[in-house]
C-alpha cells in the first residue's frame, strides 16, 4: 500500500482537459495518465496544442474544463508556484541582468530559503550540469548550450516533482542538439523525476521518451512507446507523422475477406497483396482502405514479383542509403529507401514489391486495422513498454 | 615603345585611385544635407552663442568684448538669476519624478489592459501632439477663477475654488499639472519598453514562486532601466527648458512665482535685447543640464543593465 502511494508521488492524471482561445478550441478533451519517473514527450505539428497542454499543466493557462492531478493532489486550480513543478522554456527565459548564480537562486531566495541551502542547491546543480565556472557570468556571455544548461539548472534547484520542458533544444544547432539530447537523457536517469517534454522533432521524441503522446488538432492521436508508435500506429496521422521519410500510402480495395485476413487489390496494384494476419472485423468489403508501407520496406524487384510499377522521378543520395522518389503507374507518389550504392537513376522504370508482413492497413476513417506483428518486433515493443528499472537516485528520493 | 609599356600601368593606377576616391566620397555626398544642416543650424549657432556670451552684445549698437563679465555678474550681482534658477529647480524636482512615475503607472495599466488599450493609448498620447498654445488656451480655461472647469467642479462639492493662476503659492503647482498633461510621450516610450520584456521571464518567475511585487522590482524595473534613465534625463532637460506654458499662462507671475530660468533668458534676449547676457544664461543652463545628465548616467551605471555593454566571452564554444 505504502509502495503504491510512493509510486504515484509524481504521477500525472489529466481528465478531459479543454482550452480555447476565443472561439478557437485548442485542447479538445485531453485524457492522459503519466507514471511517476516517466519521460514523456508531447509530439505533434505546429498548432496541435502540445505547448498549450504543457502550459496548462504548469498553471500558466486558464482552463475551460477538465482536471489535472499530480500524485495525490488535484492541482487544477493551484497557482503555478504551489504545483511543485519546474519549467524550462524554449528561449531559455534567463534574466539577462542577473548572473548565472543569481538566475539559479532568484526564485529560491524570494521563497525564504536559507542562504546555506540555496548555495548547496546551486552548487549541486552547477556541478551536475558542469557550469560551475560560469556562475559569475551574465547570460549574454554564454553560448547557446551553456544558456540551455543554466535554464535546466534553474529547474533542478527547485527539486520539483515534475519537470516541464517546452522545446528546450529548438534554438540550438543540429550538432549541439544531439549532445544536449544525450545530456538530457542522462540527467533524467540521474534525477529519476517525471519529465514532460514538448517537441515537434520526432527524433527527439523517439530517442528521449519512455512514451510519446502524439497530438493532432487538440486531441491525443496515440499515446505509446516510441516503438509502438512506429510499428503499431493507431491511425493514418501517426503513421504519416512518425518515421522519416514518412510512410507511403496507397488507396486499395478489398478483393477477398476471410476470418484470418484480407487480400487487397485495385488502386495501382498490379498483383493482389494478401494480408493474412489482419483482423478483418473492421473491414467492410465495399469500402476503400488505405495500405501503408514504410519506405525502407519497399523492395525494388523483378516484374514477376512486383505489386507496383513506376518511374523514378528523383534519387537523393545520402551515402549509406538513397531515397528514391517514384511516380506509380495509375497515379500517386512513393518513396523507397535503398542502399546508398544502388544503381537506380532518375527516369528508370522500376518494379516494387510490398512485403505483406510489413504492410499496414487503415480503414476508410483512417483508423489502423490491427495486425499481428512478427514475434521479434512484438517482443521488442513489449520489452520497451515495461520500461527499465528506476534510477537509484529516485529510489533514494522516495525512500 | 618602352615608355608606352611603362605608362600603361601608371595610367591604370591613377584611374583606380580616382575610382576609389569617388567611392569614398559618395557616402559623404549622401549625408551632406544633414551635415550642412547640422553645421549651419546647430553647431554654427552654438559656437556663435558661445562667442556672444563673452560680449556685451546689444541688438542695435556696438559690441564690446567683456570676457567672463556676463557670467560673473549673473552669478554675483543678479538676484533674478538665482530666483529663476531656484524656481526651475523646484519645478524640476516635482515635475520629473511625477512625470516618470505617472507615465510608468499609465504604461503599466495600458500594458495589462485587455480592453480598448489602443483607444486609451491614443487618448493619453493625444495631448503630446497638441500645440503648446492650444494646450495653454485649454488650461487657462480650466484654471479660470470665475468660469473655469476646475472651480466649477469644486463648486459642485461646495468648495470655493482658489485663484489658481493668481495665487503665488498655487501658480507653480498649476503649471506642473498642466505640464504633466503631456506625459504621453514618456508613457509611450515606457510602454514600448514594457512590451519588449519577454513574457517568459515573468512566467519563469511565476513558476518559481516569485511574487508579483518582486517580479516588478527585480524584473520589470531592471529590464526597463535604460528607458527609465533616458526618460529621466529628457524630463530634466524639458523641465529646465520650461517656457511656453509659463510664458502664456502666467507670464512669470504672480509676483515672479513662475518666473523660470528659460523665461529669464528669453527676457534678457528679447525684452532687454542683451544678447550677450542671454547667451551666457543659455550656456549656464547647458552646463547645469549636462552636469545633471552626467551625474544621472554615472549614478545609474551601477544598477541599470545595458545588454549591449556586456561582452561575450571569447573562446567559449559548445561542446
Amino acid at each position: 500500500m505504502a509502495a503504491c502511494r510512493e509510486e504515484s508521488l509524481a504521477a500525472i492524471r489529466i481528465d478531459n482537459l479543454r482550452k480555447s482561445f476565443g472561439s478557437h478550441e485548442i485542447l479538445k478533451g485531453i485524457d492522459l495518465e503519466i507514471a511517476d519517473g516517466e519521460f514523456v514527450c508531447f509530439l505533434g505539428p505546429s498548432g496541435c496544442g502540445k505547448s498549450t497542454l504543457l502550459r496548462s499543466i504548469a498553471g500558466l493557462e486558464n482552463l475551460d474544463g477538465g482536471s489535472i492531478r499530480l500524485g495525490d493532489r488535484d492541482i487544477t486550480d493551484l497557482p503555478s508556484a504551489r504545483r511543485d513543478i519546474a519549467m524550462v522554456f524554449q528561449n531559455y527565459a534567463l534574466y539577462p541582468h542577473m548572473n548565472v548564480r543569481k538566475n539559479l537562486s532568484f526564485g529560491l531566495a524570494l521563497n525564504g530559503m536559507k542562504r546555506k541551502e540555496i548555495d548547496r542547491r546551486v552548487n549541486n546543480a552547477a556541478e551536475i550540469l558542469r557550469i560551475t565556472e560560469l556562475l559569475d557570468r551574465k547570460p549574454r556571455q554564454l553560448s547557446g548550450g551553456q544558456r540551455q544548461r543554466v535554464a535546466i539548472g534553474r529547474a533542478i534547484v527547485r527539486e520539483p516533482k515534475l519537470f516541464l520542458l517546452d522545446e528546450p533544444l529548438s534554438n540550438l544547432d543540429a550538432g549541439l542538439r544531439v549532445t544536449m539530447r544525450v545530456e538530457l537523457a542522462v540527467l533524467h536517469e540521474r534525477l529519476g523525476v517525471t519529465m514532460i517534454y514538448v517537441t515537434h522533432d520526432q527524433v527527439e521524441a523517439m530517442t528521449l521518451s519512455d512514451r510519446v503522446v502524439v497530438l493532432d488538432k487538440g486531441r491525443v492521436s496515440q499515446f505509446g512507446t516510441p516503438l509502438e508508435l512506429f510499428y503499431r500506429p493507431a491511425n493514418l496521422f501517426v503513421a504519416g507523422f512518425i518515421g522519416s521519410p514518412r510512410m507511403n500510402f496507397l488507396p486499395a480495395g478489398v478483393a477477398e475477406q476471410s476470418a484470418t485476413g484480407v487480400t487487397l487489390a485495385g488502386g495501382g496494384l498490379s498483383r493482389p497483396v494478401p494480408l493474412d494476419t489482419c483482423s478483418s472485423e473492421q473491414i467492410s468489403g465495399d469500402r476503400p482502405v488505405t495500405l501503408g508501407i514504410r519506405p525502407d520496406k519497399l523492395e525494388l524487384t523483378s516484374p514477376e514479383e512486383a505489386h507496383l510499377a513506376g518511374t523514378v522521378r528523383l534519387v537523393e543520395r545520402l551515402g549509406t542509403e538513397s531515397h528514391v522518389h517514384i511516380r506509380v503507374e495509375g497515379g500517386g507518389d512513393l518513396t523507397a529507401v535503398v542502399r546508398g550504392t544502388h544503381p537506380v537513376a532518375s527516369r528508370d522504370q522500376v518494379h516494387l514489391r510490398l512485403p505483406p508482413e510489413h504492410c499496414h492497413l487503415f480503414d476508410a476513417e483512417g483508423t489502423a486495422i490491427a495486425r499481428q506483428l512478427d514475434p521479434e518486433t512484438k517482443a521488442l515493443i513489449d520489452n520497451k513498454k515495461a520500461r527499465g528499472a528506476r534510477a537509484p537516485v529516485l529510489e533514494e528520493r522516495h525512500a | 615603345m618602352d615608355m608606352a609599356a611603362h605608362a600603361g600601368p601608371k595610367v591604370e593606377v591613377v584611374r583606380r585611385r580616382r575610382a576609389n576616391a569617388g567611392r569614398h566620397l559618395a557616402p559623404f555626398l549622401f549625408i551632406s544635407p544633414w551635415i550642412l544642416g547640422f553645421l549651419f543650424f546647430t553647431l554654427g549657432p552654438l559656437c556663435f552663442s558661445l562667442t556672444m556670451s563673452f560680449f556685451d552684445w546689444p541688438v542695435v549698437g556696438e559690441r564690446t568684448f567683456v570676457g567672463l563679465d556676463n557670467y560673473r555678474s549673473m552669478f554675483m550681482e543678479d538676484p533674478q538669476f538665482r530666483e529663476s534658477l531656484w524656481i526651475t529647480v523646484k519645478f524640476a524636482a516635482i515635475y520629473v519624478p511625477f512625470n516618470i512615475v505617472m507615465s510608468f503607472l499609465l504604461a503599466l495599466l495600458l500594458h495589462h489592459a485587455t480592453f480598448a488599450s489602443g483607444f486609451f493609448r491614443t487618448v493619453f498620447y493625444l495631448p503630446s501632439v497638441i500645440s503648446g498654445v492650444a494646450l495653454v488656451t485649454i488650461w487657462s480655461w480650466i484654471y479660470s477663477r470665475e468660469y473655469g472647469l476646475l472651480n466649477f467642479m469644486l463648486s459642485l462639492v461646495g468648495i470655493d475654488g482658489p485663484n489658481w493662476l493668481g495665487d503665488p503659492s498655487l501658480a507653480l503647482v498649476a503649471i506642473i499639472v498642466a505640464s504633466l498633461w503631456g506625459l504621453g510621450g514618456t508613457m509611450l516610450i515606457l510602454l514600448t519598453g514594457l512590451k519588449a520584456i519577454p513574457k517568459e521571464l515573468y512566467e519563469a518567475a511565476t513558476v518559481s514562486g516569485v511574487p508579483a511585487w518582486a517580479q516588478m522590482l527585480f524584473i520589470t524595473l531592471p529590464m526597463l532601466g535604460p528607458m527609465l534613465i533616458f526618460t529621466f534625463i529628457t524630463s530634466i532637460i524639458s523641465a529646465f527648458q520650461q517656457l511656453t506654458i509659463a510664458l502664456l499662462l502666467t507670464k512669470g507671475g504672480p509676483l515672479g512665482s513662475t518666473y523660470f530660468f528659460a523665461m529669464y533668458i528669453y527676457d534678457n534676449a528679447f525684452k532687454y535685447f542683451d544678447m550677450g547676457y542671454a547667451a551666457a544664461g543659455s550656456w549656464v543652463m547647458f552646463a547645469i543640464v549636462l552636469t545633471l545628465s552626467l551625474v544621472v548616467m554615472r549614478w545609474s551605471a551601477a544598477w541599470v543593465y545595458y545588454e549591449g555593454e556586456v561582452r561575450p566571452v571569447d573562446g567559449d564554444r559548445d561542446a
